[in-house]
């Protein structure tokens, strides 16, 4: 039996964070070749507790540095300064299905590290830690502020950074799942982007008229986010994930009013119809429901449901048209939706336009659907209930966990040189001339 | 028509704690371009304290504070932290100020912004504004008032099961009670007390010993301390009672005592306030500098040089840190740390110290960052009376002392507190 250490110190830096921040945790003191786990344990809102650890043998310094050392085994291996946190998974016994969403971002997410004597997988509820310190992660940095939009009839949310500005906007959709969705706006808020966050499937207009938005709706909130004395009129982007992807298209290259600097399409497609309402986009797949598929565990695959992708130029978005940049995302193990044939598409259809220096393509093997800000838990299905719809569906969206949480690391980091490069960049010597 | 799109701002990290260092970057600025940063932050008083430094963007329109150099300003040089330690109070506003955070649950916000320009920077609008938290209280650390066995206090418990070494912690006179040092503390795995002992009147000397004694029990017994890890952190008037403490008592023994600006004058069979009586009927030999401002180190000088006046440090058996400002102008600390070396020598205890003697540094050692304050007000504690004490130090030195003493004082701690091994078989 281990003798029980004392003293062993366990330290996080930082211990407060942004999400997309990395910290180094420390182990010191402990026995030379002594057993360790180190744990992470978060109880997200909904009340779910999530874990992850990895187990470790302490120098012979008595120390564990797990941004140099590497864990055996756990819910991660191998040498993962962060793998605390993005190999985080429901508890055992907690129901399937779950998946990590922060609702109120202007609190952090609280996360317990803990070590503990010996290589330990489970009941951990039972065993008192040697030591254990609490780590915060924030979504907004101080002085973000978050400013509530109603105007023209939206449900959104826009966060502004600290300063005179006039900072560079973003537009920021989500999918299918509705609600308004705001941590990626403020965390681009928190480098530098006036970030609005659009609810336009459960807007409060569509709760009491039961109709759905329109193009109207999007460009009120450009219009809104130009207007607002801290925004640069003429330098907006546009982020869609998912089919917030096939919103930002639709309004990058048909809408008269928007004029988009730049856009970053998360895991989307280019099939739409083209003279369809956002209505008849978003029903679209359906009439191929039939072509649903469904894995050894009975979740839902959809992809099939926009193959193949069609020849007829009126049902994709005329992406020749397109005269920003362009940032495309796609995970190759998207089990959702067919992001991997409509990349290639794009860029087929780009080339033959002649517009294709406007394109880039990040495409990462084994990611899947749902590429979210770095270290967030990686979700390969969960229980899911698109907006309109009575029911939850098990829905398989892809991706193997090691390679996802790479990939939501990379394109993060290339997002926003993306976004500061095409919002930020360019600047002209001569307006600075007062200095 | 296009507008100015403005420079980057970025203060990583910015939520840190108060001894953590940060980078302050500026970005997107035109090269080889002039600007200001300056760091602004309101007091709990409601006062204003600013620093700032003069700088050149390279030519990729970038300015680091980290790397390149302050041509001027409050600070001047390869500074990181500049921003936070050359800190004073703005223009026009109230003299001998000191700046403390009371309550330490929140954190210090400082605001950094970037204006164009060296000369004039403040009449011009900021180009870009960031905010950094500074806290005292890292997540999970729990605060607990005490009042207990006529015992009063606050309680600073770090994160985690526990148990941990502890530590006594006791600041100078003239102040309230503050709580930040022990804040930090905990944050870096101790339990610390910081404790109230210049409220009440007490009846004799023994009587205020006990106070000091029971407190010490207070926390060696408490559920989460090891109960011989606990030793004793003291400055100043505390650093006295620290002395007094570990060279007198019977039922306590520390397990190491740190003391900042040390204090070993305590004629015999007075309380604190009656010392303190004592030396204030000197006070009509204090020099006062140019300014006007209060120096009592050459008549305490003389208080000391009678050894019958002051703690026989000799008596003492367990390690001891001191730390001390050379430009003191307070308190003749760095002689006083003299002997304490020479009466351990005598008892061939030499090896039980550590000194720390900081040229340039003056009285008041502080948590790494903290500004600097050469002069501040103090109320004479018998008779409400209001001076200009001066302190001493030169800011940069200073500034330094306070840097590298913390480190010092931190390692020191993990050495006694959490390394060494336990007195009984371990297991």
């Amino acid at each position: 039996m281990d003798r029980k250490q004392c003293c062993v110190k366990l330290s996080v830096q930082p211990s407060r964070g942004l999400m997309d921040e990395k910290f180094i945790v420390l182990v010191q003191n402990a026995l030379p070749g002594s057993q360790l786990t180190i744990r992470a344990l978060h109880q997200c809102e909904d009340g779910h507790s999530w874990e992850a650890f990895g187990h470790y043998t302490a120098d012979t310094t008595g120390t564990i540095n797990v941004s140099e050392d590497p864990s055996i085994r756990g819910t991660y291996s191998g040498v993962e300064q962060m793998g605390l946190l993005w190999s985080l998974r429901p508890i055992p016994g907690s129901k399937p299905g779950l998946r990590m969403r922060k609702k109120n971002i202007q609190t952090p997410m609280e996360v317990t590290i803990s070590v503990y004597q010996g290589h330990q997988t489970e009941g951990f509820a039972d065993l008192v830690p040697l030591s254990g310190v609490v780590v915060e992660r924030w979504y907004m940095a101080p002085g973000v502020r978050r400013i509530p939009v109603t105007e023209g009839g939206l449900t959104a949310a826009l966060f502004l950074p600290l300063g005179p500005g006039p900072f560079p906007g973003l537009l920021d959709l989500y999918g299918l799942g509705g609600e308004l969705v705001e941590y990626r706006a403020a965390l681009l808020a928190s480098h530098g982007f006036a970030s609005m966050a659009i609810d336009y499937l459960t807007s409060k207009f569509t709760i009491e008229t039961g109709k759905m938005v329109d193009r109207q709706y999007f460009e009120t909130a450009y219009r809104v986010l130009q207007q607002h004395p801290q925004v640069c009129k003429s330098r907006i982007a546009m982020i869609g994930l998912s089919f917030g992807t096939s919103i930002t298209l639709k309004m990058a290259i048909y809408s008269e009013i928007i004029k988009l600097s730049a856009a970053v399409c998360i895991s989307g497609t280019h099939v739409q119809p083209v003279d369809g309402s956002v209505e008849e986009i978003l029903r679209f797949p359906y009439k191929n429901v039939g072509k649903t598929r469904f894995s050894e565990k009975d979740e839902v695959i959809c992809r099939d449901l926009m193959l193949p992708i069609p020849t007829d130029p009126s049902l994709k978005a005329d992406v020749g048209r397109l005269q920003c940049p362009l940032l495309l995302l796609v995970g190759e193990d998207d089990q959702n939706w067919p992001t991997q044939e409509s990349a290639l598409n794009i860029k087929e259809m780009m080339a033959q336009a002649g517009n294709s220096h406007l394109l880039t393509v990040l495409s990462y093997p084994n990611a899947g659907h749902l590429i979210e800000p770095p270290y967030t838990p990686h979700t390969r299905s969960s229980n899911f209930r698109p907006a309109g719809m009575p029911e939850k569906v098990m829905c398989l969206w892809g991706g193997q966990t090691v390679e996802h949480s790479r990939a939501q690391e990379d394109a993060w980091k290339k997002i926003l040189v993306f976004l500061r490069e095409n919002l930020y960049g360019d600047r002209n010597p001569t307006l600075f001339s007062h200095l | 028509m296009t507008q100015a799109v403005p420079p980057i701002l970025s203060v990583t990290p910015s939520r840190a704690l108060v001894d953590e260092k940060f980078q302050v970057l500026v970005e997107n600025l035109p090269p080889g371009c002039p600007v200001t940063l300056c760091s602004l932050h309101r007091s709990e008083d409601k006062d204003d304290w600013e620093a700032y430094g003069h700088y050149v963007s390279d030519h990729r329109g970038v300015v680091s504070v980290s790397e390149d150099l302050s041509f001027g300003g409050t600070y001047t040089g390869k500074e990181p932290m500049g921003l936070l330690w050359s800190m004073r109070p703005v223009p026009g506003s109230r003299k001998g100020l000191r700046l403390r955070k009371i309550n330490v649950c929140t954190p210090m916000l400082v605001n950094i912004s970037v204006h164009s320009g060296h000369e004039g920077f403040r009449d011009r609008t900021p180009l870009a504004s960031a905010l950094a938290e500074r806290w005292y209280m890292a997540p999970g650390v729990k605060r607990i008032d005490i009042n207990k066995q006529g015992v009063q206090g606050t309680l600073y418990i770090p994160p985690g099961p526990g148990p941990f070494p502890a530590l006594l912690d006791m600041w100078g006179g003239g102040a309230g009670l503050l709580e930040y040092r022990s804040a930090l503390l905990a944050s870096r795995g101790y339990v610390s007390f910081s404790l109230d002992y210049l409220w009440s009147e007490y009846l004799s000397a023994d009587v205020e010993f006990k106070y000091f004694e029971t407190a010490f029990n207070i926390i060696r017994n408490h559920s989460q301390v090891i109960p011989d890890r606990v030793g004793i952190l003291g400055s100043s008037l505390g650093s006295m009672v620290a002395f007094d403490l570990t060279a007198y008592s019977t039922i306590i023994k520390p397990r190491c005592i740190v003391c900042i600006s040390s204090n070993h004058y305590h004629p015999p069979g007075t309380t604190l306030k009656a010392g303190f009586k004592i030396l204030s009927k000197h006070f009509h030999k204090a020099h006062f500098d140019e300014n006007n401002h209060m120096s009592w180190r050459s008549f305490a000088l003389d208080l000391i040089a009678d050894p019958s006046n002051n703690v026989e440090v000799g008596r003492i058996n367990c390690p001891m840190l001191l730390v001390n400002g050379c430009d003191d102008q307070n308190w003749p600390t760095v002689e006083t740390a003299e002997e304490v070396a020479r009466l351990l020598r005598e008892g061939g205890k030499e090896h039980l110290l550590s000194r720390l003697a900081y040229p340039g540094a003056g009285h008041l050692i502080e948590p790494p960052f903290s500004p600097h304050f050469r002069a501040t007000k103090f109320i004479i504690l018998n008779s409400k009376e209001k001076v200009i004490l001066l302190w001493g130090g030169h800011t940069k030195a200073h500034s330094d002392a306070q840097e590298d003493s913390w480190r010092k004082i931190l390692s020191f701690l993990q050495l006694h507190l959490y390394h060494s091994p336990s007195v009984k078989a371990n297991l």
